[in-house]
């Protein structure tokens, strides 16, 4: 068993908000920086970023977690963790089908596509920052149908949180884990295992919030015994 | 003022609890964020909101509002009416976006805060 230290949450210059310098090689270079073994790749309802990341990450011996940051009908932001690629593409074909309008990239800023060397090689057009038709569910439902994990984003934080937007977890929500962007929520009760992960909008954000996970290897089916308490995997509290 | 009355002087939709209009309306609560609600909503308060999932209920239960008002032809969700039913809270529905339902509810005597 070994300690792993991952940033599951991170954004790419494919988000809106997200700074142009988010991008494949320095994403992976910050990480390095920062000692962590693994980061999730989760733009705001795209995946477009997730195989140049995938790519740069494999070439520094860093995991990178194919992910997405879904928006649900009602504003709630969950997490959706893939095991590859193909799956958050599925997921990302879900995710398209239910959003609407065009991005204005002077009211929201560039969502742009880049290639394993920081190459600008596309712009998307949808309105990512939107939110998609989908209930909360709707969407726990679509990520377990495609393997992946759904964890609650920055439930400590108002805007955007499922509690936040819904006051409270739907009941029997069955979701894997949630997340908390400060160290120190990381204790609370939420009914759910509990992991930090910083949100990063910015490279100086990388790895600022982390959780420690003790595994086997390198894998979301070991993320998902650790977060289970399967087989001696765990979550590390700091 | 009763229910009934402003269901039927702004031509609401009732989708739930047909059997508790009579209710005193005691003041107003706009507000999209249930978590707002939870900590700012009062007793007797008519909720006016675009939210549709089902923790509504649980939310204007817990509370004791007096109902809540979904704006601009948004239906509840079938759990949230079956809830509803169940806990007796009244759901009603307008054509209106939330602006002009506020204003209008205020203009009927519906206030937002001690006057």
């Amino acid at each position: 068993m070994r300690k792993v230290r991952a940033d599951l949450h991170l954004h790419t210059c494919l988000s809106p908000c997200a700074d142009e310098q988010m991008q494949a090689k320095a994403i992976v270079k910050q990480a390095r920086r920062m000692g962590l073994d693994m980061i999730g790749i989760c733009d705001h309802n795209s995946a477009e970023n997730v195989a140049a990341v995938m790519k740069a990450g494999s070439r520094e011996g860093l995991s990178v977690v194919a992910g997405m940051e879904i928006t649900s009908h009602q504003e709630a932001h969950i997490l959706g963790l893939f095991g590859n690629e193909s799956d958050v593409m599925q997921m990302q074909e879900l995710v398209y089908e239910n959003l609407f309008g065009e991005s204005d990239e002077e009211s929201f800023g560039p969502q742009t596509i880049v290639d394993e060397w920081d190459r600008v090689v596309g712009t998307n057009h949808k309105l990512l920052v939107g939110a998609t038709t989908l209930s909360v569910e709707q969407i726990v439902e679509a990520i377990h149908d495609r393997s992946g994990l759904a964890i609650a984003a920055h439930m400590d934080r108002e805007r955007f949180s499922l509690i936040g937007q819904l006051g409270f977890i739907p009941k029997g929500l069955p979701l894997d884990a949630v997340e908390v962007g400060q160290p120190s929520s990381a204790r609370q009760n939420y009914g759910y295992p509990v992991i930090t992960s910083s949100d990063a909008h910015f490279l100086e954000d990388v790895g600022k919030s982390f959780t420690d996970f003790l595994v086997e290897e390198l894998s979301l089916d070991e993320i998902r015994m650790a977060l289970r308490g399967e087989k001696g995997r765990k979550v590390v509290l700091n | 003022m009763k229910l009934t009355e402003l269901i039927r002087k702004l031509n609401l939709g009732v989708r739930s609890a047909r059997g508790n209009l009579e209710q005193e309306v005691a003041g107003g609560y706009a507000s999209d964020l249930l978590s707002d609600v939870l900590a700012h909503g009062r007793e007797g308060d008519l909720w006016v909101t675009l939210q549709v999932h089902q923790n509504i209920v649980a939310i204007a239960s817990m509370k004791g509002l007096a109902g809540i008002i979904l704006v601009n032809g948004r239906e509840p969700e079938q759990e949230a009416i079956e809830k509803a039913e169940a806990e007796n809270v009244v759901i009603m529905v307008s054509e209106m976006p939330a602006f002009e339902l506020v204003g209008r509810l205020y203009s009927l005597g519906v206030a937002g805060m001690e006057r």
